[in-house]
């Protein structure tokens, strides 16, 4: 494939995406590059990527409510939506990994120090891969938001962490879900690092009764959009 | 129809469990005639290690094909054993390690030859995007001084900071994310 017959994207992204430096964000203070980044061309090396994760996807790997013995506490929750590229295309058979605190806003992970209990049937990750429209679904309990040290008395609004890889190396994306109405988003810097309202609120899933399963669980709908094409032109054109 | 990219947002401290829950730092297997180990270190600005990042690699086989339908240079073979992808994280001194074969050459803008390279996606807490940088090989000064990506980077005195050091054992390639010996980070 030679350059001329890459599309370029239209979206530079500078207003989606959050800034490397977020003061308020105080880890960003540290790691943030202070040099512009070096602009290069695209070539195969970003419009190839990793077709990963085909082998690591176990039958129960999308139900995090089902990984132990007994059931998690909390409520349960259906998360589901499409993959899409960015002319609107799903993204098919595509890795999607979740991670996630519990219902009392703690993670299983060494370094959470935050003092409320975990749930012995709750590790918190999941994964699986998107099917023929772009579609995934996860079964799991509804995260609790947490305090963290970043300024005094900060609380992150519960989320669920998404890591996305989409068709290439320019696709690969990691973000967080939220939930609609969580008071917490206002004095949230990571949330709030994202420069444009409209594009913020695109990380807050809807409600939507129609996913919802009575007598069992709410629904909540996330669609993701990725940079990048999900098949070459050549092979698009009809 | 073009839709809005989703934005990104850092992969916090505690993905672990969910992306690092076996190694995947063996492109290949150590043993492997060609095998390459390539370790290095993460410093923040104030030279110190960063001890909960994630690195990602993405890289062509030894023929210098990526194992993607959008590389179809079917005359360069592809091996099905060699996926091109690695996942480590840094551990408490912020060391990571790989071990891999090192890629042959793939075409660039105009099909000119682009030097032998990896494709590096570090995440950390705080970062709230993703930093892509290359690494590049010592033994290739010919290919690297031709490389049009090396070649588009405007401080030519940085450039050397994407190539790799030779050591005993195999190369380091060390990442400063801010100040001093900042290495290049390109446009995502």
């Amino acid at each position: 494939m030679s350059q001329d017959t890459q599309r370029v994207s239209l979206r530079d992204g500078t207003n989606v995406h959050p800034p490397y430096l977020y003061p308020d964000y105080e880890s960003t203070r540290l790691r943030a590059p202070e040099r512009p980044l070096a602009i290069r061309p695209r070539t195969l090396s970003e419009l190839t990527g990793p077709a990963y994760g085909h082998d690591r996807v176990g039958e129960l790997d999308h139900d995090l409510t089902r990984q132990h013995r007994g059931e998690p506490l909390g409520e349960r929750v259906i998360v589901t939506g499409r993959v899409l590229d960015g002319d609107g295309r799903p993204v098919r058979d595509s890795l999607v990994e979740v991670w996630q605190a519990n219902a009392a806003g703690r993670y299983t992970h060494h370094g959470d120090r935050h003092p409320a209990p975990l749930d012995p049937n709750f590790s918190g990750a999941g994964r699986c891969l998107t099917d023929g429209e772009g579609r995934y679904r996860f079964l799991t309990v509804k995260p609790e938001a947490y305090p963290w040290g970043n300024h005094p008395n900060a609380w992150r609004p519960a989320h669920i962490h998404f890591s996305l890889f989409g068709p290439s190396f320019s696709s690969r994306l990691i973000t967080q879900m939220y939930f609609p109405g969580d008071p917490l988003f206002y004095q949230d810097p990571i949330f709030n690092s994202i420069p444009g309202r409209e594009a913020r609120e695109r990380l807050i899933s809807t409600f939507d009764l129609s996913v919802t399963e009575p007598e069992w669980a709410l629904g909540y709908r996330f669609d993701i959009v990725l940079e990048g094409q999900s098949s070459t032109p050549m092979e698009d054109h009809k | 129809m073009t839709l809005e990219p989703t934005p990104s947002q850092t992969i916090g401290p505690f993905f672990h469990d969910a992306l690092l829950d076996r190694d995947q730092s063996e492109l290949v297997a150590p043993e492997h005639p060609s095998a390459v180990r390539i370790r290095g270190t993460i410093y923040n600005g104030a030279g110190e290690p960063v001890p909960d990042a994630m690195l990602e690699v993405w890289q062509a086989n030894q023929a210098g094909r990526y194992a993607h339908p959008a590389d179809d240079r079917e005359e360069l073979p592809l091996e099905e054993s060699f996926s091109g992808f690695g996942r480590c994280g840094t551990d408490e001194e912020g060391g990571y390690r790989f071990v891999t074969v090192k890629p042959g050459p793939v075409p660039g803008p105009g099909g000119q030859p682009q030097a032998p390279h990896i494709n590096v996606s570090v995440f950390a807490r705080g970062l709230l995007r993703r930093l892509v940088t290359r690494i590049y090989f010592p033994d290739e000064e010919a290919a690297n001084a031709a490389d049009p990506v090396l070649g588009a980077i405007e401080d030519a005195g940085r450039r050397s900071s994407l190539v790799a050091r030779s050591e005993e054992d195999g190369l380091r390639f060390d990442l400063h994310l801010q100040g001093a010996g900042e290495t290049v980070f390109f446009d995502v």
